[in-house]
C-alpha cells in the first residue's frame, strides 16, 4: 500500500503547476473569462502539445494511456489555478464519452482531433426538469430512414456555444425517468435545426441552452448501442465526477493556504490576526475538511481504478461519499475563507471568491450532497 | 498510488482470520466482559498474541515487533475488531513501550521490555496531575535525587488502571528554575513502592477505571530515569504522538457503527427512518474518510517517517466520530438506553445492548478530553501544521 504518485505523476503535476505559475495569473484569467470565447485557444493548443490532452484516452487511438490517478492529478492542479479551459467539457466529457461507447471509426475520427486540440465538444445532458437524474430526459430521437430525427431541448451545456459538436443524450424508447430506451448521438453543433443560446455561470464558464428541431441524424451518429447509452453514460459522469472531486480538493487547498497566509499579514487591534485562537481553530478546521476529503478521494479513486477486480457497490458507495465530503467540506473551507478574510473576501477583485464561486459550482455538477447521500443511503442500509 | 491488496497481503488476511476465529472464543469474550474476569481474561489474551509473536506490531523488529508493513497492520486491526478481539491494554505496549526501546538504556531495555511484551508486568500513566490537565507542563509532582535515589512527592490524577498496575511510568519535576517545558523527567516507579496510595474514582460509567495516586516520601532507583535527568519533555511528547495515533480507533468505530446498523434493522424498522440514514451516513462518510487519513499516516510510518502532528487530526476525529457512533448506539436503544447493570455487570432488563450503549457512551465522554483534549489538539495543529 503506497500513496505516493509515480514520477510521470509528479512530472505531469509539475507541468501543470508551472503553467498555472507562468500563464495564469489573476489579470489574465479575468480577462479570459470577460471574453466572448470564454477561454484561450493558445492555452488550449499548449494543453495539446504538452499531451494533457491525450491523458485518458486509449494509446491505440494516440492517448497516452492514463488513469483515474492521472486524471485526478491534472484536475487537482487545474483547481489550484482556477483553470477555465474547457478540460472537463471536451476531453473527459465528449471524449470520455466517445471512448467509452464509441465504436472504432467514431474513436478514430474524433479522439485524435481532441487529442490535438483541434476540436471542441460537450455533453448535453440537462433538461429543464431532470435536476439531478440522467434518465429523466424527454429530447426524443425518432427513427427515419436508417438514422433518426431529433427534437428536444437540452439546458446549462458546458462548454456548449464554443463545442463543434455534441453528446446529445436522448430517448429513443421507453417511459420518462427510465434508463433503458436512452441513445447517446454524435452531433454537429452547426447542423440546421440545432440552435444554441449562451450565458455564463458564476464561475466563470460559458455555457449554454441547446435546442434540437427536427436535426436529421444519419445511422452513424449513434455512439454505441440504440436504447442502451444509459451505462456508458453514467461510468462517464462517474469518472467526471471523480475528477470534479479532484478539482475541488485543489480549490480547497488553494483556499486555505490563502487564507493562512493572509491571516498571518493582516494586523488588527495591534497584532496579526493568525495569534487569536477562535481563528486558528476555524483555520484547523478547514484543514482538517481538506485531509479528509484527500483521503476519501484517494479512496473513491484507487477503488474506480480497481473496479475491475473490486467490489463495485463499494466503489459505487466510495464515490457518493466522496460528493457528500466535497459538498460540506467545500462549502466550510469557502464560507471560512470569505470570512477570514473580512471586507476584502466580499470583493471581485480578490481571486477568492472566485475560486469560491467554483467550488459552488462543483458541488452541484452531477448531483449534491444531498443528492449523493441519498443513494449512499439506499447502498447501505436499504 | 496503490491500494489493493496483493496475493501476500490476501493470504495475510486469512491467516490473521483464522488465528482469531481459533483463539478469541465466544468464552473468552464472555470472561472480557464481566468485571471479576476481565482481568486474568485479558492477559490469557495478550499472552495467547504474544506466543503468536502479534503481541507489539508497531515496535521494531529487533525488539520483539512483527516487522509488518503498514498494509499488513491495516488488516490485523481490521481483522481484530471483525472478530471482536480485544485491542490489548496500551500503557504498556504502545506508551511507555516505544518509549523505552527509543531512548532507554540497555538495561533498562533488558528488564522492562520482555516483560511488557509477555504481559507480566501491567503499567499506567502518571502524566495529569490535580492543577496539570491539557497544561500537561505545568505539573509539579517533585522528584530529588538523594544519593542513588529520587524522593518523589506529589499527586497524579485520572490514572487509568492504577489500582491494577504493577508499574507507573510518570512525568515529575527535576528542576523549577527555567522554563517550564525544562525540567520535566520521565520516571519509572513501581507500584509497590512504600508511599505510594491509589484512590479509586467512580466514573460517569459507573466503572471504576480512574484513580487519584498519591506519591509521599516514595524512594526511586535512579537508574529508573529514562533518558537524561529534565529532558523528559521531549520523550513525552514523542509517546504522545504514539498515543494519538492508537486513540484514534477508527478500525473500533467501524465495528460499533456495524452493530449500530444490525441493531437498528432489528429494531422496529429504525434503519428505513430517511432521518436516522442520514445520521448514520453523517458519520459513516467520516469514518470512510478517517480510515484512509489513518492509512496514509501508517504508510508515512513505514516510510520511516515518526508520526507527526497529522497524528492530532487523527486523534481529534477518531474520538468524535467514536462518540458520534456512540450517541447513535443510545438512540437505538431508546428507553433501554438508561439501563444500568448491577455491580457484578449483569444487566436485568432483558435488553442485548441497552446498557453496554449507556456505558460506551458515558465513558467516551472522555475521549475527547484525554491524551490532550481536542482543543490542544487544535492548538497543536495550528502551530506545527499551518505555522500560526
Amino acid at each position: 500500500m503506497n500513496f505516493d504518485f509515480s514520477e510521470e505523476q509528479n512530472m505531469l503535476k509539475d507541468s501543470v503547476a508551472r503553467f498555472v505559475q507562468d500563464h495564469y495569473d489573476a489579470h489574465s484569467r479575468r480577462e479570459l473569462v470577460a471574453s466572448e470565447q470564454g477561454f484561450d485557444r493558445g492555452n488550449w493548443q499548449m494543453f495539446a502539445e504538452l499531451g494533457w490532452l491525450s491523458i485518458p484516452f486509449d494509446e491505440s487511438v494516440g492517448g497516452f494511456g492514463g488513469d483515474a490517478i492521472d486524471t485526478m492529478v491534472v484536475m487537482q492542479e487545474l483547481g489550484k489555478g482556477l483553470v477555465v479551459e474547457p478540460f472537463v467539457a471536451t476531453v473527459l466529457l465528449f471524449g470520455g464519452l466517445i471512448q467509452k461507447a464509441g465504436n472504432t471509426t467514431q474513436q478514430e475520427n474524433w479522439l485524435s482531433r481532441v487529442i490535438a486540440g483541434e476540436v471542441q465538444g460537450a455533453f448535453a445532458f440537462l433538461e429543464r426538469h431532470s435536476r439531478f437524474e440522467l434518465a429523466d430526459i424527454s429530447t426524443a430521437a425518432t427513427a427515419s430512414g436508417d438514422g433518426f430525427v431529433l427534437n428536444g431541448e437540452k439546458t446549462v451545456v458546458f462548454n456548449g456555444l464554443a463545442a463543434d459538436a455534441l453528446v446529445v443524450s436522448a430517448r429513443t424508447a421507453g417511459e420518462a425517468g427510465a434508463e433503458d430506451g436512452i441513445s447517446l448521438l454524435l452531433v454537429d453543433a452547426t447542423a440546421p435545426g440545432v440552435e444554441r443560446s449562451g450565458y455564463r455561470l458564476m464561475d466563470g464558464q460559458l455555457v449554454a441552452n441547446v435546442r434540437f428541431d427536427h436535426v436529421e441524424l444519419a445511422a452513424d451518429a449513434l455512439l454505441g448501442e440504440r436504447d442502451q447509452g444509459y451505462a456508458p453514460m453514467q461510468a462517464v459522469v462517474d469518472n467526471v465526477t471523480l475528477a470534479l472531486c479532484a478539482e475541488a480538493l485543489g480549490i480547497m487547498e488553494k483556499l486555505n493556504s490563502t487564507t493562512v497566509e493572509y491571516t498571518r499579514t493582516r494586523e488588527q487591534f495591534g497584532v496579526a490576526i493568525a495569534s487569536f485562537q477562535a481563528l486558528q481553530h476555524r483555520m484547523v478546521d478547514t484543514f482538517m475538511a481538506c485531509e479528509q476529503t484527500r483521503s476519501l478521494l484517494y479512496r473513491a479513486v484507487c477503488s474506480a481504478k480497481n473496479s475491475a477486480d473490486d467490489d463495485s457497490v463499494e466503489s459505487q458507495r466510495n464515490l457518493h461519499a466522496l460528493k457528500v465530503m466535497v459538498d460540506r467540506a467545500g462549502k466550510l473551507v469557502g464560507d471560512e475563507a470569505l470570512q477570514l478574510h473580512g471586507g476584502i473576501g466580499m470583493t471581485d477583485e480578490l481571486e477568492v471568491g472566485h475560486y469560491v464561486k467554483r467550488l459552488m459550482t462543483i458541488r452541484t455538477i452531477f448531483g449534491n450532497g444531498d443528492y449523493h447521500q441519498a443513494k449512499f443511503n439506499q447502498l447501505s442500509y436499504a | 498510488m496503490d491500494t489493493q491488496f496483493s496475493a501476500e497481503d490476501l493470504a495475510f488476511r486469512d491467516e490473521v482470520r483464522q488465528f482469531f476465529q481459533e483463539n478469541c472464543s465466544a468464552e473468552l469474550r464472555a470472561r472480557l466482559a464481566s468485571k471479576k474476569t476481565s482481568r486474568e481474561a485479558q492477559v490469557e489474551w495478550q499472552k495467547c498474541l504474544y506466543e503468536r509473536g502479534w503481541i507489539a506490531p508497531g515496535w521494531p523488529v529487533e525488539h520483539g515487533g512483527t516487522g509488518w508493513t503498514a498494509t499488513q497492520k491495516f488488516i490485523f486491526e481490521s481483522e481484530r475488531t471483525s472478530a471482536d478481539a480485544p485491542d490489548v491494554i496500551p500503557f504498556g505496549l504502545k506508551m511507555v513501550g516505544p518509549v523505552i526501546y527509543t531512548f532507554g538504556t540497555e538495561e533498562q531495555q533488558a528488564k522492562f521490555l520482555p516483560r511488557i511484551l509477555r504481559s507480566d508486568d501491567w503499567w499506567c500513566q502518571g502524566y495529569s496531575e490535580p492543577g496539570a490537565g491539557s497544561d500537561l507542563a505545568a505539573l509539579k509532582t517533585k522528584a530529588e535525587l538523594d544519593g542513588d535515589e529520587y524522593l518523589v512527592n506529589g499527586a497524579k490524577i485520572w490514572t487509568s488502571g492504577a489500582h491494577l498496575a504493577d508499574w507507573i511510568f510518570c512525568l515529575v519535576r527535576t528542576d523549577s528554575s527555567g522554563k517550564k517545558q525544562e525540567g520535566i523527567s520521565f520516571l519509572l516507579i513501581d507500584m509497590k513502592t512504600p508511599g505510594i496510595t491509589v484512590n479509586p474514582i467512580i466514573g460517569l460509567d459507573g466503572g471504576h477505571s480512574l484513580n487519584e495516586v498519591q506519591f509521599n516520601e516514595v524512594r526511586v532507583p535512579a537508574e529508573n530515569l529514562i533518558g537524561e535527568q529534565d529532558k523528559g519533555w521531549t520523550y513525552a511528547k514523542a509517546l504522545l504522538q504514539h498515543e494519538r495515533t492508537a486513540i484514534a480507533g477508527v478500525a473500533g468505530c467501524k465495528r460499533v457503527l456495524a452493530r449500530v446498523i444490525a441493531y437498528a434493522r432489528a429494531e422496529g424498522g429504525l434503519i428505513d427512518d430517511p432521518a436516522f440514514q442520514r445520521r448514520l451516513s453523517d458519520a459513516e462518510i467520516e469514518i470512510m474518510a478517517l480510515e484512509y487519513t489513518e492509512l496514509r499516516v501508517l504508510a508515512a510510518l513505514s516510510a520511516g517517517t515518526a508520526p507527526g502532528p497529522e497524528s492530532s487530526l487523527l486523534k481529534i476525529k477518531g474520538t468524535e466520530l467514536q462518540q458520534a457512533v456512540q450517541e447513535l448506539w443510545m438512540e437505538v436503544a431508546g428507553y433501554y438506553q438508561g439501563v444500568l447493570p448491577d455491580a457484578d455487570g449483569v444487566d436485568h432488563s432483558g435488553h442485548e445492548f441497552g446498557s453496554k450503549a449507556c456505558i460506551s457512551y458515558m465513558y467516551g465522554r472522555a475521549t475527547t478530553v484525554y491524551g490532550g483534549s481536542n482543543e490542544v489538539q487544535k492548538n497543536i495543529i495550528s502551530k506545527a501544521v499551518l505555522g500560526l
